[in-house]
């Protein structure tokens, strides 16, 4: 077993330990964390089952992003959507034998990666080009991009530059989640590839990257709109309901 | 007195403007003195080692509300609200972009409570807290009417005005308050309503109200006071009771409950339903100033509250009251608790209870304001967008010529007056001319395309804030008026 392969096994645990345990929490702190008062932003839904259907029409068509901006719908939705497609395409390294649908869409996945960099590169390029958004730009937000862009350029490069053993690498994922290690192929753009992704996992809580798992916590997409017919209480407005 | 700033230029469409920095870096309200901070419960200046008091008092609040929780770590920069909100397109100052805005209180949080902010500040744009950090959120959280437009164009609805009120609650606990709010605030509480009103002249300016309708219309409206045993309890904005064109409204609702037969009373103990305290973001003030209209509605033995035309007081009425100063079990469970002016007068038209004669006011060319507390703050009828459709249905059944604005400006997408949310002052004019900037070009293509010659409102604060900025764009002050002044205008009492 090379230090190599017991290094990138180690990281690769702690990356998903960080990512799953540092979104658990934050979840577990947004939904501990009381809204005392209502404030949905109408028109807002009237129903349980309408609020759902807001909160999936956000999350799959970005919708108040479409009516708010379509450059920067455009390009956060290309990116978004292909990114889905290329881990879906990914989901082969990680089962064995590969799930039906997945084996259906690998070519999908392939165009995916570049509608991604295309995705990414748009909303660079707005970071760069447009003043107002130049204005409101942290070095942070410029690295986001860099990690992600890189991550989908090592990737293409291990397709059309430099192939690694993809056979040894599924081999060392089915090793990590069964416990029984397997030699990772050296090659450095796939070394390069795997530590960005850890890289991202790892950053994932603590970064804005939280707008994932956000979204759904958000009182003014996620309540419902029926302050005169049920009394909301919650935290400090708790107190005055339970005072009277 | 000639104005120390130039009123922006109306061009034929709508324009973002380039980034100026520090345009509007000179803009800050009166502070409050100690004897307008002291009986809202807040320190009379700035404290001693404010700066921790004010990281403490941040951590506390975002522990308090999931909405400042969410909305401070879920930004991602994208820019979307950059270009919505009617002080940075008025100003060009890029603090006035919503994320800009946002972004004075979330460095702060970052720094002193994200991993990412303690040790990686400058990274994540994370700032300690400092007298320069301090004097930026005195102006530019002053700069904010908190009217929920860029919450609507957000993807995750991150809501500025839960970030400036909190901001303000913080600049409160340290002893740095806005003059204007908290002045009236303290109003509110010793005297009952926001313009320091005492019952008796109270009582006296509505003895002159039904005069004047007496000689007006020759019926005999009343304008109770205090009346014990009402149906109806009215809570409206304390402007109504004089102000010009408020209290055109005030005689509509008169006029309405008196053809319908609804028995109805003022209150002097509650004799104001603004509600500043939603400004400040202060709940305890919040809780207080609601609970009066509770104890008088108890007091008077009404069956039925319903509120004027004001737009934040309409937020607070239907979107806090249940929970502030709920349950209204002691109210007549066939009506909505509360209820809107014109809920009530909406449904009396459908029900064909209402004599309305468009001709009254063949003159008006009217085009609706909707005010941004009531478009994005609360809802009026059953169905979501209720707010938009009932007034204008109301305005419809009124006069002959009804236009709408461009519908980017209206609706759930409508611009605010600029004086909202508390920066309705003097000491704050050129913001307020200079934020009415895209409400007065949507006004402009209207009036050029359709004469419009009548700017319809359902809010005080909308309708004094035009009365002032109107004639900055070229437009006749009276060009504003109250939805119930139309009303007050078409409606024809039958004879008995």
């Amino acid at each position: 077993m090379s230090a190599l392969t017991v290094l990138y096994a180690l990281l690769f645990y702690a990356a998903a330990a960080i990512l799953a345990g540092g979104v658990a929490w934050k979840c577990w702190v947004y939904a501990r964390t009381p809204q005392p008062l209502k404030i949905p932003i109408p028109p807002a839904p009237t129903t349980r089952r309408g609020v759902a259907l807001r909160l999936l029409l956000e999350v799959t068509l970005f919708r108040s992003l479409f009516r708010s901006n379509k450059w920067i719908w455009l390009f956060g939705w290309l990116f978004h959507v292909a990114l889905l497609a290329v881990l879906a395409r990914h989901l082969r390294y990680f089962t064995e034998p590969v799930w039906g649908w997945v084996a259906l869409i690998q070519p999908f996945g392939l165009y995916a990666a570049f509608a991604m960099l295309a995705g990414l590169a748009g909303l660079w390029a707005r970071r760069v080009l447009v003043d107002r958004v130049r204005y409101i730009s942290a070095p942070s937000d410029h690295l986001m991009l860099a990690l992600l862009a890189a991550i989908a350029a090592s990737g293409l490069a291990m397709k059309y530059l430099a192939h690694t053993d993809i056979v040894a690498l599924k081999a060392f994922f089915l090793g990590l989640i069964a416990f029984d290690w397997q030699p990772l192929p050296a090659d450095p753009a796939l070394l390069i590839h795997l530590a960005l992704v850890a890289l991202l996992m790892i950053v994932f809580p603590v970064s804005k990257l939280l707008h994932a798992p956000g979204v759904f916590f958000s009182p003014s997409l996620n309540q419902v709109d029926d302050a005169r017919e049920r009394r909301h209480a919650a935290g400090w407005s708790a107190q005055i309901v339970r005072g009277r | 007195m000639a104005a120390a700033f130039e009123t922006p230029a109306l061009g034929e469409y709508p324009v973002i403007p380039l980034v100026r920095e520090g345009a509007m870096a000179h803009s800050k309200p009166f502070v409050a003195k100690p004897e307008y901070q002291k009986p809202l419960g807040f320190p009379g200046e700035l404290v001693p080692g404010w700066e921790k008091v004010a990281v403490t008092k941040l951590g506390e609040l975002v522990q308090q509300s999931r909405a400042l929780q969410v909305f401070l770590d879920t930004c991602v920069k994208c820019g979307a609200c950059t270009d919505k909100c009617h002080y940075y397109l008025g100003t060009a100052d890029p603090k006035n972009m919503p994320v800009a805005r946002q972004d004075l209180l979330r460095s702060v949080y970052r720094r002193y409570y994200t991993f990412a902010g303690k040790h990686f500040p400058k990274l994540v744009g994370a700032r300690d807290i400092t007298k320069e950090v301090l004097d930026d959120w005195y102006s530019y959280f002053h700069q904010c009417s908190q009217c929920r437009r860029c919450s609507v164009f957000c993807p995750y609805g991150i809501d500025t005005a839960e970030i400036s009120m909190a901001a303000r609650d913080i600049m409160d606990s340290v002893g740095l308050g806005q003059k204007y709010s908290n002045e009236i605030i303290g109003k509110v509480h010793t005297i009952g309503n926001n313009l320091g009103l005492p019952g008796p002249a109270l009582r006296d300016t509505l003895d002159g109200l039904e005069e004047d309708v007496k000689e007006a219309t020759g019926a005999d409206v009343r304008f109770p006071l205090d009346e014990q045993g009402a149906e109806v309890l009215l809570i409206t904005p304390s402007a109504d009771f004089f102000a010009e064109p408020h209290v055109d409204g005030l005689i509509g609702y008169a006029k309405v409950l008196h053809a319908a037969g609804i028995s109805w009373t003022l209150s002097s103990h509650a004799s104001e339903a603004a509600n500043f305290s939603l400004f400040i973001g202060n709940h305890d003030n919040l809780q207080k100033v609601a609970e009066r209209i509770r104890e008088a509605a108890l007091e008077l033995g009404v069956k039925r509250i319903v509120v004027g035309e004001c737009g934040h007081a309409w937020r607070v009425a239907y979107s806090f009251w249940n929970t502030l100063i709920g349950p209204f079990d002691f109210l007549d469970p066939r009506y909505p608790a509360p209820q809107h002016i014109c809920e009530v007068t909406y449904d009396l038209i459908r029900r064909g209870a209402l004599t309305l004669d468009k001709s009254a006011n063949a003159d008006k060319v009217v085009t609706f304001h909707d005010s941004c507390n009531v478009s994005r703050g609360s809802r009026m009828g059953d169905a979501p967008g209720g707010q938009f459709l009932i007034p204008r249905e109301i305005i419809r059944a009124c006069v002959e010529r009804f236009v709408d604005m461009a519908p980017e400006t209206i609706g759930e997408s409508t611009f605010c007056c600029g004086g909202g949310g508390g920066l309705l002052t003097d000491d704050l004019l050129e913001l307020r001319v200079k934020g009415a900037l895209p409400r007065m070009q949507a006004l402009q293509q209207v009036v050029e395309e359709h004469g419009v010659n009548y700017l319809a409102a359902i809010c005080a604060i909308c309708k004094s804030q035009f009365t002032k900025v109107l004639p900055y764009y070229k437009h006749p002050m009276d060009m504003i008026g109250s939805v119930h002044g139309l009303v007050s205008n078409a409606i024809v009492f039958n004879r008995r």
